[in-house]
């Protein structure tokens, strides 16, 4: 019986780090699924999802070192079907300004109101510049042009300048 | 003649000053430039300030008149001693530049001294045809180029139009903190 954990690996950046947990989970006879990495100012930050056929206790037991220097590490069942997205079309918001609170919020709050969903986001804060990238799924019926006014004039209140056009998908 | 042996002849100009270069968020570079008179001395000034400012920033190979914070449509480039060059113009300043026809995308990352703290992936032409205006003389010339020379120009002309290239990005996976300064 095999069942899907999430896995999240967090805190002071170093060499290895995805070595040791990919090396763990190899020898329980795990599979790494979706996975994704980055550094968020500087620490480092990963999620990731494996299929394996023991305990999440099992996992988390193997990958304690980690905890014990200083990584915050949790192993979590994944319950459920995958969520079946809300269909439609794929769009891009792009945004950057000066940075200050509510910049995400504002934004993405009008995309959850038009009942549009957010599949893929990153943001960063350079020296005092706010950026954020967001790919969106929108229902068929979302009056996007709509939605792309109300994200201008969010914007301009902001002081941020955003664009949100549809995501450019070669299929070949 | 403004082309000669695939160069483009520039006008003689005057002695430029070192401008400098705004970063993001200034409105200046999110505002569309307007076009101006070739011929203006002001404008002539401008075209040598550029170059001179070019020259002396490492690892710059154009700049847009609002890069230094003046709203007219005018942009200096220079791409011959890049590796990623193919056909080059040289060294010159456009005025009123437009793009005439584009084709061949191609993805690559970008970074630009107006956002010092970021790279990007971007998808844009690797041919393209470019109209403006020498400054001074203000005669016509019609750039046809390829490769990196073709991406540079559409990254300032992009500048003109108010736009930096965190406004074109490929998607959120395409956006990178700079980890070297050229």
């Amino acid at each position: 019986m095999t069942q899907s954990l999430a896995v999240t690996v967090l805190g002071h950046d170093r060499p290895g780090i995805i070595a040791d947990v990919t090396g763990v989970l190899a020898e329980l006879g795990g599979n790494l699924e979706d996975s994704s990495m980055t550094l968020l100012r500087g620490h480092f930050a990963w999620t990731l999802v494996a299929e394996v056929s023991v305990e999440a206790a099992v996992v988390a037991e193997r990958l304690a070192h980690l905890t014990a220097e200083g990584l915050v590490v949790s192993v979590l069942p994944v319950s459920g079907p995958e969520a079946p997205g809300v269909g439609g079309s794929a769009w891009l918001l792009s945004v950057h300004g000066a940075d200050r609170p509510g910049i995400v919020s504002g934004l993405t709050g009008l995309v959850a109101a038009a009942g549009g969903n957010i599949t893929d986001l990153t943001t960063r804060l350079g020296s005092g510049l706010y950026v954020l990238v967001a790919e969106v799924e929108l229902p068929d019926d979302v009056d996007v042009d709509a939605l792309s006014e109300r994200i201008g004039v969010a914007a301009e209140r902001l002081g941020v300048r955003a664009t949100f056009v549809p995501a450019d998908t070669d299929v070949l | 003649m403004a082309i000669v042996d695939g160069r483009i002849v520039m006008p003689a100009l005057p002695e430029g000053r070192v401008l400098p270069v705004v970063t993001v968020p200034a409105d200046v570079l999110s505002t569309p430039c307007v076009d101006v008179d070739p011929t203006d001395p002001a404008v002539v000034q401008l075209a040598a300030d550029l170059l001179a400012t070019q020259r002396v920033s490492p690892g710059c190979v154009g700049l847009a008149a609002n890069q230094v914070g003046v709203g007219w449509r005018v942009f200096s480039l220079d791409v011959s001693a890049h590796p990623k060059s193919r056909v080059t113009h040289g060294e010159y300043v456009l005025v009123n530049a437009r793009i005439e026809s584009s084709s061949r995308h191609e993805k690559s990352r970008e970074g630009c001294m107006s956002v010092p703290d970021f790279t990007g992936d971007l998808k844009r032409a690797s041919r393209i045809a470019v109209r403006g205006l020498l400054p001074g003389t203000g005669e016509e010339v019609l750039v046809e180029t390829d490769a990196f020379e073709a991406r540079a120009l559409q990254h300032e002309l992009d500048h003109l139009d108010g736009f930096v290239f965190l406004d074109r990005v490929v998607g959120p996976h395409a956006v990178f903190a700079r980890k070297t300064y050229l």
